[in-house]
């Protein structure tokens, strides 16, 4: 596999398919572990990041599903490549942006992703399209199993997984749901349902991670707390919540429709015709008009366009995407040209 | 209609009432969230530095502070002060080493300072053995830096031995 190979698909969390998808995107869960004959990458020089990456790929190859995993090497990846990677979310920027050696290990449906040398010897990653949380634990803790079959983690009786910052240790998991929540932006409910999630220990983040601004009324919804609950509770508490917020944002959906359905037909429609004639678009504008058409075919006020097609331009529309795909180097502004001939290309007005 | 802020359409029709009495406004979706939430507070959690730093300081009186801050574990070298600078810890055995001032910043941070959660199949880690490989590599590095080569080679035949043991036991397959 190259990577080259994967700009012309949307990969697994952006289906569009799977259990409540017209709000939920996807689901996903990390795991902090470490190698316990390592110090923290903290203390690591480049010898030590260099045998912990190799006795990773060395071990893993042991192991008859693992050893199926395409290793990349983010250290001698052109940048272009490593934004990209980060854009398609299987690596962190923070992994894309540091230095030394360092990897990522990941499957063909771009389920799996194993960071290794990132803020921990390893960073395992499984996203489901849709809410399947159920369905993304059983798949990465049989990875985990497998992997600690072939490498010894760090582990305390007491403390559970030794991570390197405090704040992950214990369990080492973050579980987090992508929600796509345009009516609670437009009806300026978010700021409450936030403070609601705050308040039982739950954190919401942007697509792109912490610090990162909601683009395209997109939000991460993830546990905040590693240690003193089960897995199986961290799960549930992030699993219990989101039904409650899926809830929320389709009564505000429903208000939109019955307080003036035309207007909001109107905004729809707007935002579909300006992605299709637009001559130069920045990406957080492409952003905030895919939401609302995403928005707009959910509610079936647009009905010549399907969600897997709006997620794939998401993504595509990506700054380090477009350059992938044009295969060459743009400026901002070429950028901008390029990525409304590529939106006006794949929303051709159909009717006329 | 159009946004009375901004020259986008309309969508909220706000009718507030003030000191001097009605007032009728007409807003695009933006500037009517600006509007009612002019403050927005941080979404963020608390970084974990600033939690420690908050901590130390209702705990600790400036001298003891001084005497914890130059504390350097034995294994990989870190201070307690190099640790609360960056909110990263350097081995596994900080954990165990600092663990007297870890203790109530996983109370604050988690509510709890107990792992409930999964284990790994193969049981409780030898904690010696593996710190020890830990040890040996920074003392390695150290023989290294002052070109003391005799004892550089005699600490890696160290490591090889022991990683040589560990390839044969039955708990790690090579």
């Amino acid at each position: 596999m190259h990577i080259d190979d994967l700009a012309s698909r949307s990969g697994e969390w952006l289906r569009g398919v799977g259990p409540q998808s017209d709000i939920v995107m996807s689901s996903r869960i990390r795991l902090a572990r470490n190698l316990a004959d390592f110090p923290f990458i903290r203390r690591c020089n480049d010898i030590d990041r260099a045998n912990i990456d190799s006795t990773v790929r060395e071990r893993l190859s042991k192991d008859e599903i693992l050893k199926d995993l395409t290793f990349i090497d983010v250290a001698t990846l052109a940048n272009l490549d490593r934004q990209f990677l980060v854009e398609r979310q299987l690596i962190s920027r923070e992994h894309a942006n540091s230095d030394g050696a360092r990897a990522v290990a990941i499957d063909g449906e771009e389920q799996c992703s194993l960071m290794v040398n990132e803020e921990d010897h390893l960073r395992i990653q499984v996203m489901k399209s849709g809410f399947d949380l159920d369905g993304a634990w059983d798949h990465i803790n049989d990875l985990d199993d497998r992997i600690e079959s072939q490498l010894t983690y760090a582990f305390h009786e007491k403390m559970g997984y030794l991570t390197a910052c405090p704040t992950n240790v214990g369990t080492g998991m973050r579980v987090s749901v992508l929600v796509h929540l345009p009516a609670l932006v437009i009806t300026n409910q978010i700021e409450r349902v936030f403070r609601s999630l705050q308040k039982i220990n739950l954190a919401v983040r942007g697509l792109y991670g912490e610090g990162t601004q909601a683009m395209g009324d997109f939000y991460q919804i993830s546990n905040q707390i590693t240690l003193g609950k089960s897995e199986k509770d961290l799960i549930n508490q992030v699993g219990e919540v989101v039904p409650v917020v899926i809830d929320y944002e389709r009564k505000a959906r429903k208000f939109l429709i019955e307080e003036d359905q035309n207007e909001l037909f109107d905004q729809v429609s707007r935002a579909y015709g300006m992605l299709q004639t637009a001559r130069r678009i920045s990406s957080e504008e492409t952003m905030y008009l895919l939401s609302r058409v995403r928005m707009g075919i959910n509610l079936g006020l647009i009905g010549d366009l399907q969600i897997p097609k709006i997620n794939e331009l998401f993504i595509q529309t990506q700054p380090a995407h477009l350059q992938k795909i044009r295969q060459a180097p743009l400026s901002t502004d070429e950028r901008n040209v390029e990525r409304a001939n590529f939106l006006h290309q794949h929303l051709k007005v159909s009717d006329n | 209609m159009k946004c009375q802020k901004c020259n986008k359409s309309a969508t909220f029709h706000i009718t507030d009432l003030t000191g001097d009495g009605v007032l009728a406004l007409h807003l695009c979706s933006d500037c009517a969230k600006h509007y009612l939430q002019p403050e927005t507070e941080s979404i963020e959690a608390p970084e974990i530095t600033g939690v420690l730093s908050q901590q130390l300081k209702l705990e600790q009186t400036a001298e003891d502070l001084q005497t914890l801050d130059a504390r350097e574990c034995p294994i990989c070298g870190i201070s307690f002060y190099e640790f609360r600078q960056a909110g990263r810890l350097g081995c596994p055995h900080d954990y165990v080493f600092f663990g007297d001032e870890l203790e109530p910043l996983l109370v604050s941070v988690h509510g709890s300072n107990e792992h409930t959660g999964k284990h790994p199949v193969r049981g409780a880690y030898d904690a010696q053995s593996q710190t020890e490989l830990i040890r040996l590599r920074s003392e390695m590095k150290q023989a290294v830096s002052r070109e003391d080569y005799e004892k550089a080679q005699s600490i890696r035949d160290q490591i090889r031995a022991i990683e040589g043991h560990r390839r044969q036991s039955p708990n790690e397959p090579s």
